[in-house]
């Protein structure tokens, strides 16, 4: 039962549509990822969710209560933005208190909360630092807790850890979803990074020029991509269409496919979405193989990018690319650009999609 | 490099001669004659010094330093190593404070340095009033035409304070727009308002005059305010209200606070609006140092009044800087596109159009200006403007309008071209922040800001009267005065500009084989250029409002616009207004003219001041 309901929303601004048509819901207690390249209307839906933006049509609920004209201050949720907007003329107890002071609370309940709220965040015993004393990391967990303080019924994320350098934001990710998780908040994460998206969220809901593409787990997402972007959003290598030609049989860019099991099924003349697993093909050097292997398709090396233990070789392959990931120790893994090479695709790498668009 | 650095003693060596020797000459004569009692005197610097110390070790412990820093602590050395010699001086009796001690005794002046802090207390708080709502215009709001309006609220400021003045007699004088219409309409025989001569116009004329110094400074840091802490604040659950007064106001102060400085200290100065819109019953300090030098030659007390000023003024400066670096470290700022949006809804359009409307209002005194000048009789003509040429009342003083404007047109030339070399060269030695004691240096090329014109005149009229320096009766004497005002705005608006040009510039030219001098007429001036465009008009404008300097030091034959304009109105009769009218309508026209040129060229945003 979803508690927040995003039906049909669109915003235009003078330079064209920022968001059309979206819709989206969130279940209480879930973290919902909003993955996109920039531009593509995430953070314009957070900021309509949030009120600080409002709709040109459609409609927003929150727990079966419509939001339309509600004041950001009234809508009871949080949002931490992407340069944090921490108050730079007030300390961290500042900070934190901020949502409370604004609440009325009691003086002793708002000290009270604000030391429990600095020890979730590791940061007791900062209450009287100033912004500009603060690390990047301290900021960041300064942002959380102000964001935590009033107890939002929503917490919304925009892109906050897209400063910090890479081994601080991956273990920020691990904490925050933890507190999150915690706490039982419910959130939105928006962020254009899929690896940070598929460690931060329960299910992921991927945009792109201003409308949402797919949604779902990481898991029915890898398993039924519906579109070739979908796809590559998720970091899949191989992509492509093609069209089934014969049972067992597929034609790509590349040539024709041979595919088995499951994939026979499907309907010959059928548009098909083709993911080919890239650590499942071998590539042999033609001049080092004597004759080709068994169903194996002429190719030549474009580039090699060597990244830690293995490499990924991009290979042209008649009409298209493809690209392979080869570990050090495979034979003949010294390819450079221009190398004649043999690449085998055995029928268990290939899985299609039905393309139903 | 040595010739380099040497170059800066030509600077040096004009602020010695001209400023500070003036400035010495205006201490020796307050401080000049026999061992007196030291009276309240030394209460006063005794009381001043003891906070000024504190302030100055609690300063110290601050670890890194800002330019700015070193500045203000330069400045605030100054006054403290000054007040232990003097006290020192005094014990021993080598000079006499009779000057200080008659001003202090004398209920009268007692009254002036009072009158001076609350009317410029009142001017101030009028001003910012008046500010805040334009600088939340052009901070938060575009629209068509927004440049244009920019440009149009600058005009007051840059204004000569003669033609301000003028301005409010034609506004709201007797023979005024406002009585004229309103006798006009009522059929009345006598202008039914009367407040030329009272407290109530110079409050005007100094928020007219200075408004757009807080439009100006807040409107710039308010657009660069990161808008996503407003939208913090609310999501946090604060209200409008709630998060203007805990997020927006105080990250503003700041920047309110060091216009609001500035403007004090411009209002606590003014001399020819005070002069000629006040009378003679609302005395500043200033209109007292000139009566006191012009009326009474009392000198000495003069002196002592100037100095007096001087300590206060610079006390301002000393403020306004803190702020300044304030507001620098304190609030992280974004680029202006990021904050401009426009939300449109009726209540907002109307609030929008009332400021606008605000805005155009704010200029009545110079539509004003020209409608008198060109009204006589029941109609309009040219009759002010052709009476000009003739002199009918024969008087000793009359000059032919011709001589006044060519005497201000060549005075304002030699001005502008020895303000920008002065200027350019202080300037290229401070944007080399290697040089040590650059922030001394600023600090101290930045000195002359802090004196008035009338305290500078009359520092020249005591200095500059005997051999080998006598140049009472040179036409030098007023120019030299007016690059002391104007050389600081060169100075100011080309740093900006030097610092953001990469010294590999001037290396790559020097590796293709170009010389420093063609370095810098093929590489520097070009990327200079517009800054070098606004300090010399400034530097030109500067000179043709020059008012306060000019009063005490001009001869007859040197005439310029606004002593002429001030001349005629010193005259009775409705002729010479006239003519004063006309006369301020031509120098209106002339540097606005200039500073058409300065809005089109303006270096980003780095403002006048």
């Amino acid at each position: 039962m979803p508690i927040l309901e995003v039906s049909n929303i669109s915003k235009s601004f003078s330079d064209g549509y920022a968001v059309e048509g979206v819709s989206m819901t969130a279940d209480s207690g879930e973290i919902v990822g909003l993955l996109g390249p920039s531009g593509c209307g995430k953070t314009t839906l957070l900021r309509l969710v949030a009120g600080l933006e409002h709709p040109d049509s459609g409609s927003i609920s929150f727990d079966g209560v419509p939001l339309n004209g509600l004041a950001p201050k009234d809508r009871g949720f949080g949002l931490m933005f992407q340069d944090l907007a921490l108050f730079p003329h007030m300390d961290v107890v500042g900070n934190v208190s901020f949502g409370l002071r604004m609440q009325k609370l009691p003086k002793p309940e708002v000290r009270a909360r604000v030391d429990e709220l600095l020890a979730l965040v590791d940061l007791a015993g900062y209450g009287h630092r100033k912004m500009h004393e603060l690390s990047g990391g301290e900021r960041q967990r300064v942002a959380l807790a102000r964001s935590l303080a009033p107890e939002p019924k929503l917490l919304m994320f925009d892109e906050p850890f897209g400063s910090l350098d890479r081994g601080l934001r991956e273990s920020l990710q691990m904490e925050v979803r933890a507190i999150l998780k915690k706490i039982g908040m419910t959130s939105i994460y928006v962020t254009h990074d899929r690896d940070e998206a598929f460690a931060m969220s329960d299910s992921i809901v991927i945009m792109d020029k201003g409308a949402v593409v797919q949604a779902g787990t990481a898991q029915e997402l890898f398993k039924s991509p519906k579109s070739e972007l979908v796809a590559r959003s998720l970091g899949l290598k191989n992509v492509m269409m093609g069209t089934v030609s014969a049972i067992g049989e597929i034609a790509t860019p590349i040539g024709v496919l041979h595919v088995g099991g499951a994939e026979l099924s499907i309907a010959v003349g059928s548009r098909v979405l083709v993911l080919i697993d890239d650590r499942k093909i071998s590539v042999a050097d033609v001049a080092g193989a004597g004759s080709p292997p068994d169903g194996a398709f002429t190719g030549v090396v474009e580039g090699v990018n060597f990244h830690g233990g293995e490499s990924d070789l991009m290979a042209r392959i008649a009409e298209g690319m493809i690209a392979c990931s080869i570990r050090p120790e495979d034979a003949g893994s010294q390819f450079g650009a221009g190398d004649e090479v043999y690449v085998t695709i055995p029928a268990n790498a290939v899985r299609l999609v039905p393309f139903g668009g | 490099m040595t010739a380099r650095r040497l170059i800066i003693v030509g600077p040096l060596a004009y602020l010695a001669i001209f400023f500070l020797y003036p400035l010495g000459a205006i201490f020796e004569r307050s401080f000049e004659g026999s061992r007196t009692d030291l009276g309240p005197v030394t209460e006063v610097l005794v009381a001043a010094a003891v906070p000024l110390i504190a302030y100055l070790f609690a300063h110290r412990k601050s670890p890194e330093k800002t330019p700015i820093q070193t500045l203000s602590t330069a400045w605030f050395l100054a006054p403290v190593v000054a007040t232990a010699i003097v006290l020192l001086v005094l014990r021993i009796g080598v000079i006499s404070v009779d000057p200080f001690n008659k001003l202090l005794g004398d209920s009268y002046y007692l009254g002036r340095i009072w009158f001076t802090i609350w009317q410029a207390t009142v001017s101030t708080m009028l001003t910012v009033a008046i500010g805040l709502p334009v600088a939340y215009l052009f901070a938060k709001h575009d629209f068509p035409g927004k440049s244009v309006l920019k440009a149009v609220s600058t005009v007051p400021f840059i204004m000569p304070t003669i033609v301000v003045a003028m301005g409010f007699i034609a506004l709201l004088g007797p023979q005024g727009l406002v009585n004229s219409a309103l006798m006009d309409v009522f059929g009345l025989d006598t202008p039914p308002t009367r407040i030329t001569n009272t407290l109530l116009i110079i409050f005007l004329a100094h928020a007219f005059y200075n408004y757009s110094i807080v439009v100006r400074i807040v409107s710039t840091f308010w657009a660069n305010l990161n808008p996503r802490l407003e939208e913090s604040a609310a999501m946090l659950g604060a209200g409008r209200f709630n998060t203007f007064r805990y997020v927006t106001l105080p990250l503003l102060l700041p920047a309110i606070v060091s216009s609001a400085v500035l403007a004090f200290a411009f209002a606590f100065t003014s001399f020819g609006v005070v002069l000629v819109l006040g009378g003679s019953q609302f005395a500043t300090l200033e209109v007292a140092t000139y009566e006191l030098t012009a009326k009474l030659f009392r000198l000495e007390l003069a002196g002592a009044l100037a100095i007096i000023q001087m300590v206060f003024t610079y006390a301002f400066l000393l403020i306004y800087t803190r702020f300044q670096a304030g507001a620098a470290v304190r609030v992280d700022l974004v680029p202006h596109e990021v904050t401009s949006k426009g939300r449109r809804s009726a209540s907002r359009t109307l609030f929008l159009i009332a400021i606008i409307m605000g805005v155009l209002a704010m200029l009545s005194p110079l539509w004003a200006l020209f409608e008198r000048a060109l009204s006589s009789g029941g109609g309009y003509s040219f009759t002010h403007f052709t009476s000009l040429f003739s002199n009918e009342s024969g008087s000793y003083f009359y000059r032919s309008p011709i001589t006044t404007i060519w005497n201000s047109v060549r005075f304002a030339t030699a001005t502008m071209v020895i303000s920008l070399v002065v200027g350019t060269i202080v300037a290229y030695f401070l944007a080399r922040p290697r040089h040590r004691g650059a922030g001394v240096l600023d600090a101290l090329f930045m000195l002359p800001l802090g004196v008035s014109a009338v305290i500078m005149g009359f520092g020249f009229l005591i200095a500059f009267n005997k051999d080998p320096l006598d140049l009472r009766a040179s036409w030098l004497i007023l120019v030299i005065a007016h690059t002391l005002i104007a050389y600081p705005f060169v100075i100011r608006s080309l740093l900006p500009a030097l610092r953001g040009m990469p010294v590999q510039l001037q290396e790559a030219a020097a590796v293709l084989g170009a010389s420093p001098v063609k370095t810098f007429f093929h590489i520097d001036l070009p990327i200079l250029s517009r800054a070098l465009l606004v300090g010399a008009t400034f530097a030109f404008a500067v000179s043709m409002g020059e008012f306060g300097a000019s009063l005490l030091l001009v001869r007859p034959e040197f005439t310029t616009m606004p002593i002429a304009i001030f001349r005629l109105l010193s005259q009775p009769g409705a002729a010479n207004i006239g003519q004063a009218l006309a006369m301020s309508s031509i120098l209106m026209v002339i540097v606005a003219m200039g500073f058409v040129g300065i809005e089109r060229f303006r270096y980003k945003d780095m403002g006048g001041f």
